[in-house]
């Protein structure tokens, strides 16, 4: 391939003979140009700025600026919908600059389900306050009173008709000079002409007719291909490397720092054959404890600390005096992000000492400040950029290859690009962690649970950017938490029980490095609590739905189970199912909720099951949730969200856990990893409950929470036997029921 | 070093390649600049880099490029453009069936390649048919939608 590097496209058409494809590329890659170019002009970098925000043009189109990313989930359309109200335009002509350190102010990092909350309202409180100075300026303009005014279809004008004045003409790239009114009035919902509208993505045309510039696509003059050559082991150290074992493979050149080794060449497939063939003796010493037992070891691994999550009442008193007391344990194991995408990234580190880093990052200011430190790169030279990615749900590996760019660019002085191979994203990617959980309830004599008590084992999140593995292999200095997220949340009932008791005993070491994978720690809590809710009702003989009405007081809890429950044709009765049996496979339906974060959406989710006890396959036939997050920006954006956090969490419960031995993750493809594929895929109902006069929450990762319990509350209800450990493989499946 | 030709979206190219075993993934996305076929595993796992090649829905990333020499080579950018998407294309965009969009370039292909042979499939031959084309956001329901949508237009 070298003959065509360095020849244009034009060129090679030529060498061909023929024209290959057409030349006019659509704006998405304009778009990725353009985020390459500083927007002129001194607007501030600030988001308590509007001109931080929002620039609102002569012709009267918005250009809005975040460091909220849009990673798949369509938070983009959400923006411009959020802004375009306020500004009284359409959405169509607002765009969206997502997460360039150069011009999009801090906003934070795209996790928690914070994109709409944080950066989404953020930007509406920009636009308000726009929204006044506008009606000012147009009524000076007008010679009318504000009150008079109105803003609509892009301009000022009077409510009673007449001629207005477009907002671009009043404005026009000039600054604002206005510090966001949090406070700003807002247009009311029952006047939302843009809000709550399931307006289609921009983004969707141009991905499927493979127009749209991911950051694996994104290349630059006189770029390398680099690829990393991991260790063997975790913590193996580098002892020598035999460079001619290269022999044959053209322009590729070995880069070690200490014991960081990559490759780089001009062209990709040798630089992929390259990191597959380069002999390297490495020093490995077995320092991890293996996935088999990771329960034992959770239980007993030193600890950093116990951690009081939450104290009401007497959990412990009222237990030793209770008539019944019942418990049981619950474990959650490793899993990938296991984008499909490997992790990809771009950086140029030019001689003068600034530098630049195209990454799919979800935080590209955190990732920033940490580059910075750790390579030595003051913030203000130091430019990231977001680009499209394969989807992230958390930090999987994309902060690290940045690292890996930055330092070989670093090194050789040329821009390179870095993209992981498959077995490097499964290995290497921050894992979400394992949980394991101890819960008890104690009961009246009347079957009324009068106290509950929840004991979790897991990793200690300690604060700060996780360690970057090339720094670390390279010998570079850097301080370094253990980032998993909040996954200390949801540990206790969203029930009337007046004594509670969650402790966490917080592990010191983690044998992998952590990531806030969605819905962190909430998954498993809400696996625990919800299944564990559910051995109570069926205990004592009542209907799960019945239950859980009975203990709850919020009117918008009960709301979320009672639509769940009437579109799924819930029949109320105990389980398990006394009419189960349906030719080879038993038949089941669970349901469960949760209030996520204990503060934030309301999810009812019910689901029908079909195991076939020969094999200890689960099918799951269908699933009905009911999703009330307040306000609704985009319904059919938020439908999308919905349906990928119970499809995805269905994977992860029914197939998904890291395979390690004593010295490296040992699932590292998609056989030995696998994830669920199309016919497995059930149908799918979801209820959005718009709530408009309500608060919005962010809704990317809720519906995840409760998709273990609800999938192991049916299995119970067809099959009688309780599934306590994630994930429910055949295997699994068919020694309980052996044991049962 | 050896030339390799064949037909990619209607027009004969050349490239050339120093090892023979150079999947055309490499070449497509390299030299060719046509970034619609993804590297997802380079194991032939997943589909994101699925291309026809003479009307078989085929893994780029398994195809050495001595192989595609002489062959009729389709990529999702020949099929359609954001302004005249074809009718697969215009149907996953209307369904939405995508999020993050890394696997939907293999869900298209999968999917022309079906319909061309089965024209009306039922749900049950969709799902077999993508059963080797992987999404991790759990976009599935979508992207089944989407070509029964596309069946029902075709």
């Amino acid at each position: 391939m070298d003959r065509t590097e360095g020849m244009s496209r034009r060129d090679l058409l030529k060498a061909g003979g023929a024209i290959v494809v057409s030349f006019a590329f659509p704006l998405p890659v304009r778009d990725a140009f353009a985020q390459t170019t500083p927007r002129s002009g001194a607007r501030p970098v600030d988001a308590g700025e509007v001109d931080g925000l929002l620039a609102i043009h002569a012709d009267g189109s918005v250009t809005l600026y975040t460091s909220k990313v849009d990673v798949g989930t369509g938070i983009r359309i959400a923006f411009a919908q959020m802004a375009a109200e306020e500004l009284g335009v359409s959405p169509s002509r607002v765009a969206v600059v997502e997460g360039d350190t150069a011009t999009c102010p801090d906003q934070g990092g795209t996790g928690g389900s914070t994109g709409l909350v944080r950066g989404g309202v953020e930007i509406q409180a920009a636009a308000a306050t726009a929204r006044r100075a506008l009606l000012q300026m147009g009524a000076t303009r007008l010679n009318r009173s504000v009150a008079d005014l109105t803003i609509a279809d892009g301009e000022v004008r009077p409510r009673s008709g007449g001629t207005g004045v477009g907002i671009g003409s009043l404005i026009g790239d000039r600054l604002f000079s206005l510090k966001v009114d949090r406070n700003a009035s807002l247009v009311p919902p029952s006047q939302h002409v843009a809000i709550g509208k399931p307006l289609l993505r921009p983004d969707v045309p141009a991905k499927c007719t493979g127009r749209h510039v991911y950051v694996q696509d994104f290349t630059l003059p006189n770029m390398l291909h680099g690829r990393i050559v991991r260790p063997p082991s975790m913590g193996a150290t580098l002892v020598s490397v035999d460079e001619s074992s290269l022999g044959g493979i053209p322009d590729v050149r070995v880069v070690r720092v200490q014991n960081f080794l990559a490759v780089v060449a001009k062209d990709e497939w040798a630089a992929v054959r390259a990191a597959t063939t380069l002999k390297a003796s490495w020093n490995e010493q077995p320092t991890l404890p293996g996935h088999e037992g990771l329960d034992h070891f959770s239980r007993t691994a030193p600890l950093e600390r116990d951690q009081e999550v939450l104290n009401r009442g007497n959990a412990a008193d009222v237990s030793r005096r209770a008539a019944k007391t019942i418990s049981a344990t619950y474990f959650w194991p490793f899993q990938s992000h296991a984008s499909l995408g490997p992790s990809c990234a771009v950086a140029d580190v030019r001689a003068d000492g600034s530098a630049t880093v195209w990454t799919a990052s979800q935080g590209v200011h955190g990732l920033r400040g940490n580059l910075s430190k750790v390579f030595g790169i003051p913030p203000d030279k130091l430019r990231v950029v977001f680009l499209d990615g394969s989807g992230s749900y958390g930090t999987n590996g994309g902060d690290h290859v940045a690292a890996d760019a930055l330092l070989l660019s670093k090194t050789i002085g040329q821009p390179v690009r870095v993209q992981w191979m498959r077995h490097d994203e499964h290995g290497w990617d921050p894992k979400g962690p394992q949980q394991l959980l101890d819960v008890r309830a104690a009961l009246d004599t009347d079957g009324r649970i009068v106290a509950w008590e929840t004991e979790m084992w897991v990793p200690n999140a300690a604060p700060g950017a996780r360690a970057l593995l090339s720094a670390e292999a390279a010998g570079l200095q850097q301080e370094h938490g253990t980032g998993s997220g909040a996954i200390t949340q949801n540990g206790d009932p969203p029930y009337a029980v007046d004594n509670v008791r969650v402790v966490a005993h917080l592990i010191k070491d983690t044998p992998l490095q952590l990531s806030n994978l969605r819905a962190p720690g909430k998954i498993a809590n809400v696996f625990a609590v919800e299944g564990f809710t559910d051995e109570i009702a069926a205990a004592q003989r009542i209907d799960a739905v019945e239950f859980r009405l009975t203990r709850l007081s919020d009117p918008r809890a009960v709301d979320a189970i009672t639509r769940t429950a009437a579109a799924f044709k819930w029949d109320a009765r105990p389980s398990p199912n006394p009419r189960a049996r349906q030719g080879n496979v038993l038949v089941g339906r669970g349901i469960a909720y949760m209030r996520y974060k204990q503060m934030e959406n309301y999810v009812a989710m019910a689901m029908e099951v079909a195991v076939t006890p020969a094999t200890g396959q689960i099918r799951v036939r269908r699933v009905t949730c009911a999703h009330d997050c307040g306000l609704v920006i985009n319904p059919d954006g938020l439908r999308n969200q919905v349906e990928g956090c119970i499809v995805q969490t269905l994977s992860r419960a029914l197939h998904e856990e890291v395979k390690f031995d004593r010295s490296r993750v040992t699932s590292v493809d998609w056989t030995s990893y696998p994830i669920l594929r199309f016919p497995e895929a059930p149908n799918v109902d979801v209820i959005l409950i718009d709530r408009p006069e309500e608060p919005l929450v962010g809704a990317g990762e809720a519906a995840t929470a409760p998709v273990a319990a609800a999938l192991a509350n049916a299995v119970f209800d067809a099959t009688g036997v309780r599934l306590r450990t994630v994930p429910f493989t055949p295997a699994r499946v068919k020694a309980a029921l052996a044991n049962a | 070093m050896p030339r390799y030709t064949f037909r990619l979206n209607g027009q004969s190219v050349s490239v050339d390649s120093w090892d023979p075993a150079q999947p055309l993934l490499y070449a497509l996305r390299g030299p060719l600049a046509l970034h619609g076929a993804k590297f997802g595993c380079g194991l032939g796992q997943c589909g994101a880099c699925t291309i026809i090649v003479d009307k078989t829905a085929t893994r780029s990333c398994q195809l050495p490029v001595s192989r595609a020499a002489g062959r009729d080579i389709t990529t999702l950018e020949g099929i359609g453009t954001p302004e005249k998407p074809d009718a697969v294309q215009a149907a996953f965009i209307a369904e939405q069936a995508a999020q993050c969009g890394y696997c939907t370039n293999g869900m298209i292909m999968a999917a022309k390649a079906l319909l061309a042979r089965t024209p009306k499939p039922t749900v049950e031959q969709i799902k077999q048919a993508l059963d080797g084309n992987l999404c991790r956001c759990g976009t599935h329901t979508r992207i089944v939608r989407a070509v029964r949508r596309a069946s029902q237009q075709v």
